[in-house]
């Protein structure tokens, strides 16, 4: 679980009581990524706890998305396995996957731009609960993302906060074991940051997060221990204390001149 | 439970064109119930192609080709003495089984959009050439002689009769629209509409988007079956012009120039092009084939909506404004 | 051995005749990733360029190296008129010219009417022992490889063809040193348009012409391009070697009918695995 202890503090709450003690519920095995010459993930043994809320940082192109998109079936791995709940889902199509517990929010916002809000949380419950629970879910949901006056609207008119917002109350209405979160802040104000933590610790309580974020601040808020990406490879993996503590991390990613934003 | 309601109103227009169908063939001579029999026949077609274009973004060149092969199916069992409505079934199954195969090998092996409009419309062609080169008596079903570019003729109807036959070809067109729009605002329906806006979103929630397509697309390969096999009753013969370029494309202009996604008009727009083409039939082929290019041409260019989205949008713009 | 020596040309001319055919939509679909559907009256026109020109006195080959000029011209007022409104909508533009296909063989029938015009072959015949051998299918197969190979320069040893090549990979980049990609597209369309017209030209003479010519040869074409993918000479040989060879044999054995059933029975097959045409299978980059 992660602690949900003063936000504003960015090194007193990362004591982790997130630690992978808890039973593992995701692990990878030498997982690798080539694009032709390019090994955009390199043999990355990731491990995570059931409950856990790990956050994934790293600069751009460390191979973050990659690794989630091998995760969740969008991309096969060259080499390796990713074990999840106890089955072997290397190479499993990404209907498969999500039906085994996997939720995901893609870096590019993927939404139906021409299906309304609730449309969205409807369809994403309909298919473990059916009609009329996936209807109490998606009001349910409308609620407590705030979105309740917006529920007819198509999302393609959305702001783009509004946007990002859609697509994690769509991992939520899907009521997965796992999310996966890429950059969920992108692109919003600093309230709409502070409300996605709130929201985000509140999933925590039931699911198992991993989450990409560049935003500093962010991660401080939420994170307990945080794994950081290097050229396709896990540089380092601590609390964000001793991450940020590091001096090959200051060199790599805040030397890069990426200090949060 | 539906995710989407359908209007109050809508009920009321299935209402209104309930009765227009019914009393209709009283205040139309024989000639014109025949008539509108076939452009009918042609909204089902339309409409069965709005189903796999229009709601779930699945474009096939080869609508016609369904349709062909619904029509020479009845045709043929006709010929073998089975019922009138066996045969009618037999092209729902042909129709239904050859969009199948071809959903099969389009979905599960991932063909992009282009690729599985470049396959169905070349289906379509050597289809064409298939059955106009079987003129010798020898190629033959049982007792069916497919005849070639001469095709089949002496084909039993389904209903003698003008206006019973209207009523029945009314009828399952009422039907059709109304439950196609109660699938499209179904969860089925719903998944097929995201399917059209973001495939690999519907993916990452658990759903096989794959099987979904393919059953769409094989539902509207069984529609057109029907309506090509109604087509073989209502005028006794069919040919492989059918299969023809021309007749391809014709099904994706009526769906183009009507506005898809709503299947209202894709019937509008086989019935305005329909009657339009039969006026121009009248002064030459050469010439309809000109204006239905030109049609195609045009409105991807300048209305790639349709003309009833357009009409519909063009309305609630005039209300905002007065606002 | 006269007789093998004899069905080989036979498939060779089948393999030749569907490369020529398919060059010009080839080159189209793997540097702009659209299908032109009017690529079939593109060989229509070249064809009556060659038909038009002979019965106003001309020699044959007058007409053939007109015949890619006059139908470039077209293809170029086509992107200029249609085709640039339409980038980035790929099944738009598929829309739009098979519009365009339906109105030009109106417009032709309208204009020509609708009897079929013929062009004697040239060439007579070639005696390999007891066989006789058109000399002119030689001629296609010849001038066949000329072309693939005069392509295959334009694209890897020009500045044109490096810049277009550099467009297709990334359009922001060759924007970057000052060219207009929009150009490129538009060379590129006149291009594979040119080509095709050339190919009707030289096709002329083996069939009789009509405005719906190029219904005959489309289905081929497009099974060709669709089966080769993207990379435009390796894919469109290795189809173009793999159906033509296809469909000779099964045309021998029963009807030309079949040999063409047989290759979309094959060219669904290969789609089946490998979506992206076979050139996919070779540059699946993970």
């Amino acid at each position: 679980m992660s602690d949900a202890s003063a936000p504003s503090s960015a090194f007193q709450n990362c004591t982790a009581s997130a630690g992978p003690a808890g039973k593992t519920l995701l692990e990878t095995r030498g997982l690798s990524k080539n694009f032709g010459g390019v090994k955009a993930v390199t043999d990355v043994d990731f491990r995570l706890g059931r409950g856990e809320l790990r956050c994934l940082i790293g600069p751009n192109g460390a191979g973050k998305s990659t690794f989630f998109k091998m995760l969740s079936g969008q991309l096969p791995p060259t080499a390796g396995t990713i074990l999840f709940d106890g089955s072997d889902i290397t190479g499993e199509p990404p209907h498969r996957i999500a039906r085994l517990g996997i939720g995901i929010k893609n870096q590019v916002p993927s939404v139906w731009d021409g299906l309304s809000v609730y449309e969205h949380f409807f369809i994403a419950a309909h298919r473990r609960l059916g009609a009329r629970r996936a209807a109490a879910v998606a009001d349910e949901l409308l609620m407590k993302l705030g979105l309740a006056t917006l529920a007819r609207r198509d999302v393609g008119a959305l702001a783009h906060g509004e946007r990002q917002w859609v697509e994690i109350g769509m991992t939520m209405a899907q009521d997965a074991k796992l999310i996966l979160l890429d950059e969920p802040t992108a692109g919003m104000a600093t309230d709409e940051v502070e409300r996605t933590v709130a929201l985000l610790r509140d999933v925590n309580v039931s699911t198992s997060l991993i989450i990409v974020e560049h935003d500093m601040q962010f991660i401080s808020m939420i994170a307990g221990i945080v794994t950081v990406f290097h050229q396709g490879r896990i540089l380092i993996e601590a609390t964000m204390e001793n991450v940020l503590a590091n001096p090959v991390v200051r060199e790599v990613y805040l030397g890069a001149g990426r200090p949060g934003r | 439970m539906a995710p989407v309601r359908l209007s109050a109103l809508e009920p009321l227009l299935w209402g209104a064109c309930a009765v227009v169908l019914a009393v209709l063939p009283f205040a139309l001579s024989t000639f014109q119930v025949v008539q509108i029999t076939v452009f009918l026949i042609f909204c089902l077609l339309a409409v069965s192609l709005d189903l796999s274009w229009g709601l779930a973004g699945l474009l096939s060149f080869g609508q016609a080709a369904f349709f062909g092969l619904g029509g020479y199916a009845y045709a043929i069992l006709c010929a073998n003495d089975e019922t009138p409505g066996a045969a009618l079934a037999a092209g729902i199954v042909a129709g239904g089984v050859a969009a199948g195969l071809l959903g099969y090998i389009a979905f599960y092996g991932r063909l992009s959009a282009m690729f599985l409009a470049v396959t169905t419309l070349v289906v379509t062609l050597i289809l064409l050439q298939v059955l106009g080169s079987t003129a010798d008596p020898s190629y033959h079903i049982g007792a069916a002689v497919l005849g070639g570019y001469n095709g089949m003729t002496n084909i039993p109807s389904l209903l003698p009769e003008p206006t019973p036959f209207f009523w029945t070809v009314g009828g399952l067109l009422f039907l059709l629209i109304v439950s196609g729009r109660l699938l499209m605002a179904a969860p089925f329906g719903r998944v097929l509409a995201a399917i059209r806006e973001n495939e690999r979103r519907v993916e990452l929630l658990g759903y096989d988007a794959r099987w979904h397509k393919l059953a769409i697309f094989a539902l509207s390969g069984a529609i057109a079956g029907l309506a090509g096999a109604l087509f073989a009753s209502w005028g006794g013969f069919i040919n492989p012009e059918v299969f023809s370029l021309a007749q391809s494309a014709q099904v994706v202009i009526w769906v183009l120039v009507g506005g898809r996604g709503s299947l209202y008009g894709a019937a509008i727009g086989a019935f305005l092009v329909q009657a339009m083409t039969q006026y121009l039939g009248s002064i030459g082929t050469a010439y309809t084939t000109l204006v239905l290019g030109a049609l195609l041409v045009s409105f991807v260019l300048v209305m790639p909506n349709g003309l009833l989205p357009t009409f519909l949008r063009g309305l609630s713009s005039i209300g905002i404004r007065q606002r | 051995m006269e007789y093998l020596i004899v069905t080989l040309i036979g498939v060779v001319f089948a393999i030749a005749s569907l490369v020529l055919l398919a060059l010009g939509l080839a080159i189209i679909y793997g540097m702009m990733g659209v299908i032109n559907l009017a690529q079939g009256e593109f060989i229509m026109l070249g064809a009556y360029t060659v038909v038009l020109s002979s019965a106003h006195g001309l020699q044959l080959w007058v007409g053939m190296a007109m015949a890619p000029v006059v139908v470039g011209v077209v293809g170029l007022v086509v992107e200029r008129c249609i085709i640039r409104f339409l980038y980035g909508r790929l099944l738009d533009t598929m829309l739009a010219t098979w519009g365009l296909s339906l109105g030009l063989i109106a417009a032709v029938t309208l204009i020509l009417g609708p009897s079929t015009e013929g062009v004697a072959t040239p060439f007579g015949h070639v005696a390999i022992g007891g066989y006789a051998v058109s000399a002119y299918n030689l001629f296609v197969i010849a001038a066949t490889g000329f072309l693939v190979a005069l392509t295959w320069g334009v694209f890897n040893r020009t500045r044109f063809g490096l810049i277009a090549r550099g467009a297709m990979q990334n359009a922001d980049m060759v924007a970057a040193l000052g060219i207009h990609p929009p150009t490129i597209y538009m060379m590129t369309f006149a291009l594979g348009s040119a080509l095709a017209g050339l190919a009707g030209a030289i096709m002329a003479p083996l069939t009789g012409v009509v405005p719906s010519l190029g219904l005959a040869f489309v289905a081929k074409v497009f099974i060709t391009v669709t089966v080769g993918g993207a990379a435009i000479f390796s894919g469109t040989l290795g189809a173009g070697t793999l159906l033509g060879a296809i469909e000779s044999a099964v045309s021998f054995i029963s009807t030309p009918i079949y040999g063409q059933v047989a290759m979309l029975g094959c060219a669904l097959v290969v789609l089946r695995f490998a979506p992206q045409g076979i050139s996919g299978l070779w540059r699946r980059s993970g």
